[in-house]
């Protein structure tokens, strides 16, 4: 670096003569008086920090070798690309690898280039700070009055405040058009009907085992060592790999849990309407086998954690817990309706069936869900 | 090595072909001398500015495979482990990027990473610009655009994790819907129209993709470039220092010293993301397996800025909801899902106007505040975030719960008497933290600072050497505002002796009450010189003369 390197620092600055030291710091500039005036003209800086020729031979070697390694770096990239196949990173052990190949060669290449620029922008720069004015906030009572004048004029000469008839028939006839995007979003779905009140599950319906097709069988949870299974209505819908769609497995999926009958709550004897028919909620169940929704009336996540010994349904997503001896009433956890009881006995071959649908709506509760 | 006046030939061309269209040389020049004050907390904006670009160009990547399609197929692919299992196209595909594109694992967990880290960054840029009080006049409305790019930053992330349909990203849709269905009137069809029929439909996945490649994205640019737009036009904020003035900006100017440093900060703000995506596995959706609506798994935890809202559904409690004429209210679902982010969001957006009401103050700032400096806004922020990180740490209950052994339902109660008392204490402590400070600031203003050498005077008194302070330090701590309200300086009794109509209404009464809470218990140091203490005889040279006239 030259001398008439540092010219555009002003007069008064002391220059520095070559070789010298640097001072450690950075210095902070003081604000120049003549700054605001001259905003447009050199840097009002009034000290501007040079680093010697020397740091800045240095600064270059440093950034140039952090370059050079983000240049590795970006060839590592490009090589780590090729090493593997698509068939090989099918193979999650090898897809690792060409992962952390790739990954870290990016990492080295972004941070060569960053660490580059970064001792560039300290060791080869010369450092200062200079001052510049804040707009001053508001405009001046001349600009504003001017506006004004000249919008009002043509304001006026519009027409738009003296023709009222032209300005309503206008509004209105952008009125239609407005509603025009919400009434064509009707088609996005259908309305709500009584779709979230209704499942596939009716009397005489069997139940898989969730994620099979076979029957449930009474015995089967008598072997379960959990005392409960899940369990989805055997549709056998060709439409759907499951052989149910999402939508009814979503809203139909429940619990069988066995218990004791001794475990029974005494709200176990109160009388549910179910499909105009009236009985007890033990009437519904099948030799110590009940049947609950197994989707949480909270905000829908399945309720799949059941503790044998204490009957204990538990939502994992917020914590929901339902009493499974005791209506699947609501014992701890912010759901507030009890899981609804599906119906269900046995048919001649001995096989579980639904006696009707659930017995409320089944999932998050609802504005209407009560109302039939 | 000779200074260059005049550029090059073939830039001059460049640079006269643009001006010769444009007239661009006299603003262009202004631009590069462009001012940016130096402070680390300046380059948290930055971050998230970085990720977003990171954002949109892994993003573009991953649209080439990805298929929005909810069509469900049995699994033959290049991933063995599911082969055969039932699952949506979207899942499939996505097993596609990660297993048979090479790169594709890597950039999909940049993706993933960076969403992470550009909503981190813009929170922490959002609580610097709030402590600092640099929302006030005359930068509202860059605050209120702020404030929407948080809100729509939050949604396109979950509509992001939730589009490749695995098991916890189609679980955190349903809690959106089992949210949706939860409002009086309107919920059911809200939420048959967004899905399409009833959940999960086939449609919700397409429409998701829409929202988060295309409407929401564009938004956010937009947003961005407005937001961006308006600090450069109105220019940045300032730390109190030397020069540093309402009036004038002090700092880097853009070219060449800013754009070098911020061109460096871009290439480490990658590196971090990049080493991240190569060492540290996120959402690793292979190991969930794909959604289904009967299944769960426990420990679910959604990303890290939908903790709050988790936490909230997971504490509040059901005792609230209730029927009217046999219609359902679920409260418990309500408040947590709406109530909550209304409290939060609104509250940021509605918060300099708060302040401007309470204090009457229509000045333009540009010096930003020391947190200290205004204590009652200071603790109202950290009260916020109180609430906000009590929520936050209640949506993995469950986690805490099995990692520290406590009982699960027992951590529901603690979070809850949390999500109370939590932001009181945190505002009372961190107003007196405050107060303390400016005592501090104030004393050392007066005295200058502890030197740590311990002399005995010839009387046998023991002093601590107090040191003058730099002339920076006098100029930050004398800057210090003193915090007054129009509503307590207003003459309440006019010369007539009638007193002011505003002044007796409710509202009047209310602003004065809070003026009075904003502005009362602060230390003054007006009319407070410097190194004028009466301990002056403990600096260096008090203590000689002190010697000497014995």
């Amino acid at each position: 670096m030259t001398e008439n390197n540092i010219d555009n620092t002003g007069d008064d600055t002391p220059k520095r003569v070559v070789g010298t030291p640097a001072a450690e710091e950075p210095v902070v500039s003081v604000e120049a008086e003549q700054a605001r005036d001259d905003h447009n003209g050199p840097y009002p800086a009034s000290e501007t920090h040079f680093n010697s020729e020397e740091v800045q031979r240095r600064g270059e070697k440093v950034a140039s070798a952090w370059f050079i390694i983000a240049f590795l770096g970006g060839i590592g990239f490009l090589v780590s690309y090729f090493l593997f196949t698509p068939g090989q990173i099918a193979d999650p052990q090898y897809g690792q690898y060409s992962n952390m190949l790739l990954g870290g060669t990016l990492t080295l290449a972004m941070f060569g280039i960053g660490a580059g620029m970064t001792v560039w922008a300290r060791k080869v720069m010369p450092h200062y700070e200079v001052s510049s004015p804040y707009d001053e906030l508001p405009s001046n009572d001349e600009e504003k009055g001017s506006f004004s004048a000249f919008f009002m004029q043509g304001a006026d000469e519009s027409g738009f405040t003296k023709r009222p008839l032209m300005r309503r028939t206008l509004i209105l006839a952008m009125v239609p058009l407005g509603l025009a995007p919400i009434v064509l979003l009707r088609d996005t779905g259908p309305l709500p009907g009584d779709k979230l009140k209704n499942t596939p599950w009716e009397d005489g319906r069997r139940m898989y085992v969730e994620g099979t097709h076979r029957y449930v069988r009474a015995e089967d949870l008598e072997n379960d060592p959990y005392g409960m299974i899940s369990a989805l209505p055997a549709v056998d819908d060709d439409h759907y790999p499951h052989g149910i769609s999402l939508n009814d497995a979503a809203k139909s999926v429940i619990l069988l849990i066995k218990m004791p009958e001794e475990d029974w709550q005494p709200s176990m004897n109160d009388e549910i309407e179910v499909d105009g028919e009236t009985g007890t909620r033990l009437n519904w169940t099948h030799n110590g086998i009940i049947a609950y929704s197994k989707i949480c009336t909270h905000v829908g996540c399945p309720a799949a954690l059941y503790e044998r010994t204490t009957h204990r349904i538990l939502c994992p997503c917020h914590q929901s817990t339902f009493d499974a001896s005791d209506a699947a009433k609501v014992v701890f956890g912010p759901a507030h309706r009890p899981l609804p009881q599906l119906p269900i006995g046995v048919d001649d071959e001995g096989y579980l069936i639904a006696k009707g649908d659930f017995t409320e709506p089944p999932g998050p509760t609802f504005w209407d869900y009560a109302k039939d | 090595m000779s200074k260059t006046t005049q550029a090059p030939k073939a830039l001059r061309g460049v640079g006269n072909f643009i001006d010769d269209r444009f007239h661009v040389a006299k603003m262009g020049e202004k631009n590069l001398r462009k001012v940016f004050p130096n402070h680390w907390s300046f380059m948290l904006g930055e971050i998230a500015l970085y990720s977003f670009i990171i954002l949109l160009v892994t993003g573009v990547f991953l649209t080439l495979w990805f298929k929005p399609s909810m069509m469900e197929v049995v699994y033959d692919g290049p991933y063995e482990r599911l082969n055969g299992v039932v699952m949506s196209e979207a899942y499939a595909s996505t097993l596609h990027i990660d297993f048979a594109v090479r790169g594709g694992f890597l950039v999909r967990q940049i993706h993933h990473w960076a969403a992470l880290i550009f909503v981190a960054a813009l929170v922490v840029h959002m609580l610097r610009v709030f402590f600092t009080g640099a929302f006030r006049k005359p930068r509202e409305i860059n605050w209120l655009i702020g404030v929407s790019i948080f809100v729509l930053a939050m949604l396109e992330g979950l509509f992001g994790y939730s589009l490749p349909d695995d098991l916890p990203s189609g679980m955190g849709v349903r809690i959106l819907q089992g949210v949706m269905l939860a409002l009086p009137l309107v919920g059911t069809y809200i939420s048959m129209f967004l899905f399409g029929g009833e959940f999960p439909g086939e449609d919700i996945i397409t429409r998701l993709y829409m929202l988060h490649v295309l409407a929401i994205p564009a938004l956010l640019l937009g947003l961005i470039v407005a937001h961006f737009m308006i600090l450069w036009h109105q220019k940045h904020t300032q730390y109190p220092g030397p020069g540093r003035t309402d009036k004038t900006v002090v700092g880097t100017p853009m070219f060449p010293g800013f754009a070098v440093k911020a061109g460096g900060f871009f290439f480490f703000t990658f590196a971090v993301i990049a080493g991240l995506s190569a060492f540290v596995q996120v959402n690793p959706i292979h190991l969930f397996g794909p959604f289904t609506p009967t299944s769960i798994t426990s420990g679910l935890q959604p990303d890290w800025y939908m903790g709050f809202m988790e936490g909230s559904l997971r504490i509040f409690p059901n005792t609230l909801d209730f029927q009217i004429f046999g219609y359902a209210v679920p409260i418990g679902v309500l408040v947590p899902g709406l109530i909550v982010p209304g409290i939060i969001f609104g509250g940021l957006g509605a918060w300099p106007f708060i302040e401007q009401w309470i204090t009457g103050d229509k000045r333009a700032h540009n010096v930003a505040d020391r947190p200290r400096n205004a204590p009652v806004r200071t603790g109202v922020g950290v009260a916020g975030i109180t609430f906000y990180g009590v929520l936050w740490l209640a949506g993995s209950n469950d986690i805490l719960s099995e990692t520290f052994s406590i009982n699960l339902y027992l951590t529901t109660y603690i979070f809850r008497v949390l999500a109370i008392v939590g932001p009181i204490l945190a505002f009372i402590i961190t107003k007196r933290i405050c107060l303390g400070l400016q005592r501090r600031d104030r004393e050392t203003l007066e005295h200058g600072y502890e030197s740590g050498i311990i002399r005995q005077l010839p009387s046998g008194e023991f002093i601590e050497v107090h040191k003058r302070n730099s002339h920076e330090t006098i100029e930050v701590l004398a800057s210090k505002p003193t915090i007054t309200s129009t509503a307590l300086t207003e003459e309440q009794v006019d010369d007539k002796g009638v007193e002011n109509p505003e002044g007796r209404k409710p509202k009047g009464r209310l602003r004065r009450a809070l003026a009075e809470w904003y502005t009362k218990d602060n230390v003054s140091v007006e009319g407070v010189r410097p190194h004028s203490g009466h301990h002056l005889h403990h600096s260096d040279e008090a203590l000689k003369e002190h010697t000497s006239s014995h």
